[in-house]
């Protein structure tokens, strides 16, 4: 007897596991944005500028495991 | 138990999935002649651009010193690509590029706005296509920047060699800075908002669509109140997306610009 039956990918399991590392660092790069504005308010241009390449890269992680969520739908 | 539990599970909802998106790529007018091409996302993307412009020659028609109130609203969408994304990214020589950032903006804006429009109900940048195409036209566009700057093989080295790097890291670095700053980038770029459109436009799909399968075609009476529940919280799922719709075309302007002035940018 089975109480409760899920179906469905096991891929989008995995994106939801991958997406834990970007969003943390994400959270970091901004947490130090803030921290940093709050000390020296006028250097928000340079730090946002560096903080958004960061945020670029850092980001690419959970894109590409969205991406490759999409490529392994199919497969059981 | 588990009889009872049952029960409570509709078998016969199909969840709203990546299917739920092929509608809208149908053509508008089938059987129409010449007119296959014509898609939902193809008829909002013309509406959008037909919009952008009549918006910026509308606000800059009767340009004067104390302004209008028309005037008004166009310089505080002009200023706010102009101060906050093109002078603080791209510093020095930014007004080159300013009508790109704006165009860019506003097409994004736009089209990821109809996802919540009511009479379109889709947002164009869900179809990944329309995200490739943008993020396709900004490579093109970054790489002839640098290239006209510094010369093609003096963009090679500016691109995938920072300054500084002793010679024997280079193995390691010229591959992994190629990689992300050739390849990586405009995926990435494309992606992200695409991601982000899908995945909102997914999220009110399944609010709505669950809410109302629970509330009129379900039997149980704590059912209907789930899906009552789900329908008004739908309304917050819309509020959410105006934001994310919002955040991600600056996010796409402003990394276009972050773009252009490290491809731009002189060597320290």
């Amino acid at each position: 007897m089975i109480p409760l039956e899920i179906t469905g990918s096991l891929a989008i399991v995995g994106y939801g596991l991958g997406a834990i590392g970007p969003g943390i660092g994400v959270g970091l790069i901004f947490a130090s944005v803030i921290q940093g504005t709050a000390r020296q308010p006028e250097a928000r241009g340079a730090m946002m500028g560096t903080a958004w390449i960061g945020f670029a890269v850092c980001e690419a992680l959970a894109i590409i495991g969205i991406a490759l969520a999409f490529v392994f739908q199919g497969q059981q | 138990m588990s009889g009872q539990l049952l029960s409570l599970i509709p078998m016969d909802f199909e969840a709203p999935g990546p299917q739920s998106f092929e509608a809208a790529g149908n053509p508008v007018f089938p059987g129409v002649p010449g007119l296959e091409w014509l898609t939902k996302y193809m008829l909002q993307a013309i509406v959008a651009v037909v919009l952008i412009a009549a918006f910026w020659v509308v606000m800059s028609r009767k340009r004067s010193m104390v302004p209008s109130k028309s005037q008004f609203i166009g310089e505080y969408a002009y200023n706010f690509v102009r101060n906050g994304i093109a002078r603080d990214t791209i510093g020095h020589d930014w007004r080159k590029y300013l009508p790109l950032l704006v165009a860019l903006f506003s097409f994004v804006l736009i089209n990821n706005l109809f996802g919540i429009f009511p009479l379109t109900l889709m947002p164009t940048t869900a179809h990944v296509s329309w995200a490739y195409g943008l993020a396709g036209l900004v490579w093109v566009i970054y790489n002839v920047v640098g290239i006209a700057k510094h010369g093609p093989l003096g963009y090679l080295k500016h691109t995938v060699l920072p300054s500084g790097v002793p010679w024997f890291m280079w193995p390691l670095v010229i591959p992994l800075e190629f990689l992300s700053n050739i390849i990586v980038r405009p995926a990435t770029l494309a992606l992200r908002l695409f991601a982000n459109m899908f995945a909102g436009h997914l999220l009110v799909l399944v609010f709505v669509l669950g809410g109302e399968y629970l509330l009129l075609e379900s039997e149980p009476i704590i059912n209907k109140v789930a899906g009552g529940a789900s329908l008004i919280f739908s309304m917050a799922i819309f509020g959410l997306e105006i934001f994310v719709q919002s955040l991600q075309a600056f996010i796409f302007t402003v990394l276009t610009a972050v773009y252009i002035s490290s491809a731009a940018a002189e060597e320290h």
